[in-house]
């Protein structure tokens, strides 16, 4: 992973003196609110309903064991002993005190971390796939390129005070794991009929209140233009995104009123200037970022062999082979799987993990996984490189913590925003509906019968929990001071993205279970064979549900 | 005369913001009244953008560009933009923006910083220099760090 040189953690540590001195001017009467407002929010701080909220950059989802244990370390010192995982791979503290802030920032800059720009309208963490650099399905390892936008994003002086947040992916597989149709910016690593490798861009993608999948603004881009073409579309998106209104703020709007074609001319008429300009990459530099992102030291392992010993030590102990089958994946490399942590337990929010938790995690990543982890958008954490050998004590030492739930791809592996219990933001409180569901569907058998599902929980507009491209999208409304969910279906964040469809008048919290449940028996009674729950809506479209789920009873 | 803080250092001179309705000789134009009388100065609002005045950079000393409001960014753009255009003269940032952006101010370009308040301009000032290594190329730097790094 990139290892910070003397520059970038000199930025991090001037960053620190700086928010330690706006703190103190803040808490001294000399800065209103108002004005301390956007300084602490492009440090990560927001002010909750019962508490501020530190969220911690965790740039495109990498924590290596040393910056894991910093996690726990500050968890239990600074907050209440457990953080959250976020939909933009970032970590979120609910309980620190503003006082305390620049201390931990302190702290998170010892092991090369920071909060810088995690909200606020600016430019804000780049996230990726999860699996970037051992997916076996991917045509170039997109961290580098993430790592270089997040050096440039980092403190712009151009793009501090944007209309709107802004948000950038970057994938480099041809399926979409990092929802690129569905940001700011999506950047695709694609090869031209030469073959040689540059980027698709998209832009105007989002989610929030007006869902809208992005457009294609450039079909093929060399890749040491990338910065200097990014940056005429922010300087377009500053200079001309509305700011009259909070809702249409966004760059999706923006495209949508110029128009496509009108939107890309006006970046082509601020790109000429500044292409072939300072801000062009050297090959020097991008050799520079691809260094930190190399192979670890691989064993050179019999893969056939090991794939045997593993099936056979999966038919000994079903339970393990189960827990292989849903929560590892094929890896490039002979003889090693991904693994992914599930922090989708009954009983626990979605995406939270305890301090204890973290520390294994470091101590498991020490062991099996060359020292690192990922976070990912649908709040789990991975294990990169583990040896199929190594499987079963790995299982043996996540499970004995609560952190091997075979539920992967699965209902019961939501994506649920902190909702109401925690954001101020929020209209209706989500982990109770989250939980709820957990407990309806515990049986595993009729989970894993439903196929992969991705159930999606926002506690409101705002869409933090993605509910547009779940399969199932739940999203909290006030209708009249009441908290009520209104649920969508069809909706996809991968390479055939779509936004859920409104299937009609919400529903109260306490129905919420059976709701659920009729859809899916609905789906059941409807699918054809090997039918996906996404397969059969998109066959059958939303009314035979939207009759089951609204039928009177008799 | 106001103060100002101008290249680093605190000072004083006669232009004062401009005035839509009645203009005085002190007044810088507004972009209307700098289209009617070319003049070598004129102040920018947000929403004027710097097109109408890319033909006309060398005939220029000051750009003024107001802040209504600290939260509008579009100022930050239309002095880089100038900048790179080859703009050499004075960028000038007047109205709301908070000490606290003038290290950003500045690597757009800006050059001159006129608050509303005058107490606090040694401690704006300081701010200045809240970070001695940026990684992004600016008005002051264009070599962004990448370009530099040893």
């Amino acid at each position: 992973m990139y290892i910070y040189d003397e520059y970038d953690q000199k930025i991090v540590d001037e960053r620190v003196a700086q928010f330690r001195d706006q703190t103190a001017r803040f808490l001294a009467g000399k800065m209103t609110d108002e004005q301390f407002l956007p300084l602490r929010l492009q440090n990560g701080l927001y002010i909750q309903r019962l508490a501020p909220m530190l969220r911690i950059a965790v740039p495109y989802g990498l924590l290596n064991s040393t910056q894991l244990r910093k996690l726990a370390h500050i968890t239990r010192d600074y907050d209440k002993g457990y953080a959250h995982i976020s939909t933009r791979q970032n970590i979120q503290l609910n309980w620190p005190l503003l006082e305390e802030v620049p201390d931990i920032l302190a702290e998170l800059a010892s092991v090369q971390m920071h909060a810088i720009q995690t909200s606020g309208n600016c430019i804000r963490n780049t996230t990726t796939d999860q699996f970037a650099g051992v997916a076996a399905d991917e045509l170039e390892d997109p961290r580098p390129w993430c790592e270089i936008i997040r050096q440039w994003s980092t403190l712009h002086p151009e793009f501090a005070f944007l209309p709107r947040k802004f948000k950038i992916a970057v994938c480099g597989t041809s399926e979409d794991r990092a929802a690129i149709h569905t940001h700011d910016i999506g950047v695709e690593l694609v090869a031209n009929a030469q073959g040689e490798v540059g980027f698709r861009v998209l832009a105007g993608g989002g989610l929030g209140r007006t869902p809208v999948i992005g457009s294609v603004i450039c079909d093929w881009l060399e890749k040491r233009h990338l910065l200097t073409y990014l940056e005429a579309i922010l300087r377009v998106y500053n200079q001309h995104g509305r700011r009259d209104n909070k809702y249409k703020a966004r760059i999706k709007i923006l495209v949508r009123a110029m128009g496509v074609d009108a939107f890309r001319e006006a970046v082509e008429a601020e790109w000429t200037p500044i292409k072939d300009g300072p801000t062009t990459l050297t090959g020097e530099e991008i050799e520079r970022a691809k260094s930190f992102f190399t192979a670890p030291d691989y064993a050179a392992i019999d893969g056939a062999a090991s794939s045997e010993a593993l099936t056979a030590q999966a038919e000994s102990d079903p339970i393990f082979g189960n827990w292989v089958k849903r929560n590892t994946r094929p890896h490039r490399v002979p003889g090693y799987r991904a693994v992914t942590v599930s922090l989708k337990a009954t009983g626990y929010a979605p995406g939270d993990i305890t301090d204890r938790q973290l520390e294994l995690v470091a101590d498991l990543a020490d062991q099996y996984a060359f020292g690192e982890a990922r976070t990912t958008h649908e709040q789990n954490l991975v294990l990169a490189d583990v040896r199929e050998d190594e499987l079963y004590p790995l299982w043996r030492a996540l499970q004995g913590a609560g952190l091997a739930t075979a539920n992967i791809g699965y209902l019961t592996d939501m994506i649920c925003c902190p909702g109401g219990d925690f954001c101020s933001l929020a209209n209706a409180k989500s982990i109770p509906v989250a939980e709820a569901i957990q407990q309806r569907f515990e049986d595993l058998d009729y989970v894993y019968d439903l196929g992969p599902i991705d159930l999606n929980i926002s506690g409101c507009m705002n869409a933090c929990g993605h509910h547009h491209i779940g399969h199932i999208g739940v999203l909290g409304v006030d209708k009249k001071g009441e908290e009520f969910y209104q649920v969508c279906l069809g909706g996809s964040q991968a390479k055939d993205a779509a936004i859920a469809k409104i299937l009609g008048p919400s529903f109260k919290q306490e129905d919420m279970p059976e709701v659920i449940a009729k859809i899916l028996t609905t789906y059941l009674d409807l699918r054809q064979e090997e039918e996906t729950f996404l397969g059969t809506y998109q066959r059958v479209g939303l009314d035979p549900f939207k009759e089951r789920v609204y039928a009177k009873a008799d | 005369m106001p103060k100002l803080i101008r290249d680093g250092a605190i000072t004083e001179d006669h232009w004062l913001p401009a005035d839509g309705d009645q203009p005085g000789p002190n007044n810088i134009p507004t972009l209307a009244q700098w289209r009617e009388d070319a003049a070598g100065a004129v102040q920018l609002e947000p929403g004027d953008g710097v097109t109408d005045l890319l033909p006309a950079l060398d005939s220029l000393q000051l750009v003024a560009i107001n802040f209504p409001v600290f939260t509008d960014g579009r100022g930050f753009s239309y002095a880089r933009e100038l900048r790179q255009r080859g703009y050499r003269g004075e960028i000038r940032a007047l109205g709301n923006f908070l000490r606290d952006q003038m290290t950003y101010l500045s690597r757009c370009g800006f050059n001159a910083f006129q608050s509303q308040s005058d107490s606090e301009l040694q401690e704006a000032l300081d701010s200045l220099d809240d970070f001695s290594v940026h990684y992004q190329g600016s008005a002051n730097q264009p070599e962004p760090l990448f370009r530099r790094r040893a």
